[in-house]
């Protein structure tokens, strides 16, 4: 089992979430969260001062599947969520130990 | 006209003198519309625009409500009403009489609390050349609490609140009033052909001075100034309201400017009132569109809350004599104010005077201004007694103001501590949050 933890731009997920659900992926978890990678911050001027937008906001994706799926999920991610400028986010890919569906107590790949 | 020294207590009285001989001859026939209809006319001038000036402290609310951060909401919406029903007593308990005591040596005399005129006044016992007392009264009140509201946006998201309100008890009850009297009231001002129609120095400057006084004795915001001397800025929490608060502001205004025309019975002078509407408007909207321009010019991009303070500051530009000029005289005469804004806000910064919402910039700075601009479109007006009056309301405005932070800060301390501000003044003050269901950040 692997958990794919993404981060892309917010205005991707529609398409990333279309792109999951079209390979047959059956659930995820979205997050809002602020953060800064190769793209850093920028700054704005407010009431003639300027200031630095440290963070960005991206969308936090963790979706959980079968190791024989996560190659297949990475690429969808991948080619759904690309627009080729800085800042189109990172993927990581994690083992995951143990899984349990909390509804029947199925585990692992039958919990996913 | 653009005396109320003209009006009121001196006028009254008068009146009062006269009319009994008038009310004899008339015991027959009652008195027909040419002798009370300005009466009336000029009451309901009153009682509307005083409504709509009333509203400005709403206004006043929804702008510093949205330019404060979340955590400091509910204290913001506290001080304004409680400002406002605080100056509605001080002004009935002395500021009114004080304001306005008739004779007087023209530059203090304190007065005692306002008396309205008997349930169902005869005509004989009305003012017929002016307007019922609770409608002066009324009108003249809300004006007080406008110069409060100036105040407590400069200083919001860290002073105390009962210092705060002690403040307001004394601007509203005695320095206003005093200073008001000099022109308003007939005194010495007056007397040397100041001339400020509806309050570009006598309202919005002294609210402008004594916020100025306040902010620097009361000192900026933790995290406004960074070591170096950085200016870091606090984005306000909600533009929809500090806009909304602004068009309040703006329809104020038009009580504010056309009421202060104090008469309504004639053809000339209900037409002046319209005349003062449509300057006034014209004023605002420039104020606005030359921030607009000027902010996308210097800084790439328009900054709303500049846009909002622009069209402010062409209100407040116009307010010292929104009646004598054309409407092109309307346009570039705020047109100016939203320049002063647009420049002043930064220059404030430099000296690590935080103002919260612009308002020594828009009340202060355009209300100097405004008081200047008088001379360009009213022949009466001198640019020596325009700087006169502006300097005489600064000096004792400014230096009350100080002596009087100064008193409240060294006996009870005026501002919040560190920890507490940082938590936000709702919950620290008042343990109460304007917004218990949104995420922090």
């Amino acid at each position: 089992m692997k958990l794919i933890i993404a981060t892309i731009k917010p205005f991707k997920l529609e398409e990333v979430r279309e792109a999951l659900t079209d390979i047959g992926v059956r659930g995820m978890m979205v997050t809002e969260i602020k953060g800064f990678g190769s793209q850093s911050g920028h700054t704005e001027i407010y009431r003639g001062a300027e200031y630095a937008v440290n963070f960005v906001p991206k969308i936090k994706l963790e979706i959980a599947v079968s190791a024989a799926m996560a190659d297949q999920v990475v690429e969808a991610i991948t080619k759904a969520a690309r627009t080729g400028k800085i800042g189109d986010g990172k993927i990581f890919v994690l083992d995951i130990q143990q899984a349990m569906r909390v509804r029947t107590g199925e585990t692992n790949d039958d919990a996913l | 006209m653009n005396m109320k020294s003209f009006t009121k207590k001196g006028l009254a009285s008068a009146a009062m003198i006269a009319v009994p001989s008038l009310a004899m001859a008339q015991d027959a026939a009652a008195p027909g519309f040419d002798e009370i209809g300005p009466y009336i006319m000029t009451t309901l001038l009153f009682c509307m625009a005083g409504f709509l000036v009333f509203f400005m402290a709403c206004g006043f609310a929804m702008l510093e409500g949205g330019l404060v951060r979340s955590k400091n909401v509910t204290m913001q919406m506290t001080k304004n009403i409680a400002l406002y029903s605080v100056a509605a007593i001080m002004y009935w308990l002395i500021g009114f009489n004080t304001m306005y005591p008739g004779d007087f040596n023209g530059f203090f005399a304190i007065g005692g609390p306002t008396v309205l005129d008997a349930v169902g006044v005869a005509a004989a016992d009305a003012a017929l050349d002016y307007a019922s007392v609770g409608s002066d009264f009324f009108f003249q009140l809300v004006f007080v609490a406008a110069t409060a509201s100036i105040v407590s946006g400069a200083l919001a998201e860290r002073i105390k609140l009962w210092p705060f309100l002690a403040f307001v008890v004394v601007l509203t009850g005695i320095m206003y009033p005093i200073s008001g009297s000099w022109q308003w009231g007939g005194g010495w001002l007056s007397e040397a052909g100041f001339s400020d129609f509806a309050g570009s120095t006598v309202v919005h400057s002294v609210g402008g001075w004594a916020a100025l006084a306040g902010a620097i004795v009361l000192g900026p915001r933790i995290g406004k100034y960074g070591k170096d001397g950085k200016v870091i800025p606090i984005p306000g929490s909600n533009l929809a309201l500090a806009t909304l608060g602004t068009f309040i502001l703006w329809l104020g205004w038009f009580g504010f400017n056309g009421g202060s025309q104090l008469a309504m019975g004639t053809v000339g002078d209900v037409s002046d009132v319209s005349r003062i509407f449509a300057n006034t408007n014209m004023a605002a909207a420039a104020g606005a569109v030359t921030a607009l321009i000027l902010t996308q010019v210097l800084y790439k991009k328009p900054d709303l809350t500049m846009v909002l303070n622009g069209a402010l500051a062409g209100l407040v530009s116009i307010t010292a004599e929104p009646l004598a000029p054309t409407l092109f005289g309307a346009l570039w005469i705020g047109a100016v104010g939203g320049v002063i804004v647009v420049f002043t806000v930064p220059l404030l910064d430099k000296l690590k005077i935080d103002d919260v919402v612009g308002a020594i910039p828009v009340h202060l700075f355009a209300g100097i201004w405004g008081t200047i601009a008088v001379i360009f479109y009213n022949g009466d007006a001198s640019l020596t007694t325009q700087l006169l009056g502006i300097a005489a309301y600064g000096a004792f405005t400014f230096v009350g103001s100080l002596v009087l932070w100064f008193i409240l800060k060294a006996v009870v301390g005026i501002r919040v501590g560190e920890e507490e501000e940082i938590n936000g003044l709702d919950m620290s003050e008042l343990g109460m949050e304007a917004y218990p269901e949104f995420s922090k950040s």
